[in-house]
């Protein structure tokens, strides 16, 4: 070793070239999620004169604005390296009580809503509070409140839906005309949501710590940042949106149905995968899991139109998530070296 | 004789039946670069996470510049003006540098951009980053790519300019060429350099005897959990070092932390 003052400056040459297109995966997480989006939607436009109607592209987002919102807190979730296998579970218990407390009059409907958010805050802090001090693995913590969140739906409710909801749980529900489409509330509250997340995570310093968490919870403890309070916070976050999921579930039925959302767990977690978001933390946005959910609606609305059956629909919906992740890991093998 | 910029002595830390550190004194003068070398298990990392805030001493005392000091974690280190590199664990690596320079130290907008919306100054921290690097002599493309798109040396450099852009007392770093290449590690010596030429002392936790002898004023020996020699690099030749740290070799008074030039 000379000591000649070589400076890293004459370091780029030795950084290898990578090719402009893995490189571009990685920097925009969203660009392959969206060119899918938009090729899918090109495809079903040749395949279905309505597909492409205002009308039902209306429907398509209405369809996805209760698993989209599902996955913006579960995006939330998997950019710390976690996952929860309980959020479809803790809406359905959200909405159970949100519905029964208000449809029964114990409380006025919108302290109810706050109690049915509430209560998911809760699950949401449990499962935090059980991956940040007891150290279990979120996939066995969240499987665990899956469960329970389960059962406790099913013994509230006993087995029992819940009908004749006060207008204020179903008012998300309502439609209101844009052009000659009828668009919901909920479908802006959903991309409302999208938006601030997309915001908070980019733009301010608690999503760069999420980010930086997510990367290595040692690291980011050791530049500074308070990651018990952090990971707390965000699983606690995760349970307000499921909250909010709920609200939009039953103004999307009408009803307090405890076998809604069963499958939405899974479901939200392949809107997750599809838009981008690494299940290993730390890479991802939200504004791609919002593309995701697109996708996975896209897909069941223009098969459907094009008469193919649902069970077609999952068995292509599966597939999909596959090949994405493997999109996924190619293009950052190829950059890592 | 200046104060000691960082001084402990008498630290303890045991686990369990395991003792880490057992009674280990440690002195760091203004200016220099201190290498800390010891054998596996000899307790180098307990000392140092334990004078970085990373571990809390079950006995013994810290002293910053004259004043006693406890460090309730890194962060509180931090505030103190220690700055640590770790190993392997100095950046984020999907982050890109700029948001790596100042992760857990953000700069808000002006206004009520940044005090209402909490939105972050990047274009600030992308110029204040920029300046950092090319003070180190880092030349980067592009603040904005990931730290995970770099070369090993280029990513011990952003480590290595954001401790040195935050420190005020002393630079921490540990083994801050492991994971290098001959070229790359000759490119983080000569950042050490100039930390020590802007007269932050330095603490350098190495196995590599050519890099300690290199660049090191002092060396500090750490054996079975204790200090067991400061020597000066010319005054011994790099096996007798050996021979110190596997315990072949001992060497009289270890005279109670004035500084090794007086051993001999």
């Amino acid at each position: 070793m000379t000591t000649t003052a070589a400076p890293p400056t004459a370091a780029p040459p030795a950084a290898p070239r990578r090719s402009g297109a893995a490189r571009g995966l990685v920097t925009h997480p969203t660009a392959g999620p969206l060119v899918a989006l938009l090729a899918a939607c090109l495809f079903f436009s040749f395949q279905s004169e309505q597909f492409l109607s205002g009308g039902n592209l209306s429907l398509v987002v209405q369809q996805v604005m209760v698993v989209g919102t599902l996955a913006l807190g579960q995006t939330l979730i998997i950019l710390t390296a976690g996952i929860d296998l309980s959020c479809g579970a803790v809406m359905a218990f959200g909405t159970i009580v949100m519905a029964k407390l208000a449809a029964e009059g114990t409380l006025p409907p919108l302290v109810a809503i706050a109690a049915g958010i509430g209560v998911c805050a809760l699950f949401g802090l449990a499962n935090g509070a059980l991956v940040t001090f007891v150290r279990l693995p979120p996939f066995i913590v969240t499987l665990g409140m899956l469960n329970i969140a389960f059962a406790l739906t099913h013994i509230y409710s006993e087995e029992q839906t819940v009908t004749e909801l006060p207008g204020l749980l179903t008012g998300l529900g309502e439609t209101f005309p844009l052009g000659r489409t009828d668009i919901t509330y909920g479908s802006v509250l959903t991309i409302v949501l999208f938006l601030c997340f997309a915001y908070l995570l980019g733009r301010t310093a608690w999503g760069k710590h999420t980010y930086a968490l997510g990367n290595s919870p040692e690291v980011a403890r050791l530049t500074g940042i308070r990651t018990t309070r952090l990971q707390l916070g965000i699983y606690t976050l995760a349970g307000v949106i499921y909250g909010i999921a709920a609200l939009l579930l039953v103004s999307r039925t009408g009803v307090g149905d405890p076998k809604a959302g069963q499958t939405d767990n899974l479901d939200a977690i392949t809107a997750v995968v599809l838009g981008g978001t690494s299940l290993f933390g730390g890479r991802g946005a939200v504004l791609g899991t919002l593309v995701g959910a697109l996708i996975v609606g896209v897909f069941r609305n223009g098969l459907q139109l094009m008469g193919v059956g649902s069970i077609y629909q999952t068995l292509i919906t599966g597939g999909l998530v596959i090949l994405a992740v493997t999109v996924d890991q190619f293009s950052r093998r190829k950059v890592r070296r | 004789m200046s104060t000691p910029v960082l001084k402990a002595r008498g630290l303890v830390k045991r686990y369990g039946q395991v003792t880490a550190l057992d009674g280990a004194d440690f002195d760091l003068m203004p200016g220099e670069v201190l290498a800390v070398i010891g054998d596996n298990g000899a307790g180098k990392s307990s000392l140092i996470k334990a004078l970085t805030g990373a571990l809390q001493p079950d006995e013994g005392t810290l002293e910053l510049d004259g004043a006693p000091v406890r460090f309730r974690d890194p962060a509180d280190a931090r505030r103190h003006g220690i700055e640590t590199v770790y190993q392997d664990l100095a950046v984020a690596a999907s982050l890109d540098i700029a948001s790596n320079m100042f992760l857990g130290r953000e700069i808000r907008r002006r206004g009520p951009l940044g005090s209402v919306l909490r939105m972050l100054d990047n274009k600030r921290m992308r110029e204040e980053s920029a300046a950092h690097m090319a003070d180190l002599k880092i030349g980067l493309r592009s603040l904005t790519q990931a730290v995970e798109t770099l070369s090993g040396g280029q990513r011990q450099g952003v480590a290595v300019a954001r401790a040195v852009a935050w420190a005020r007392h002393v630079v921490v770093m540990d083994e801050p060429t492991a994971a290098l290449g001959v070229k790359e590690s000759g490119q983080v010596l000569d950042m050490i350099r100039r930390v020590r030429d802007r007269g932050l002392p330095v603490v350098l936790i190495s196995h590599n005897m050519p890099h300690v002898f290199e660049i090191a004023d002092r060396i500090h020996v750490q054996r079975l959990g204790r200090r067991v020699a400061q020597i000066r690099p010319s005054d011994h030749s790099m096996s007798d070092v050996v021979a110190i740290m596997t315990g072949a070799l001992t060497v009289a008074p270890e005279n109670g932390g004035t500084v090794g030039a007086e051993q001999r």
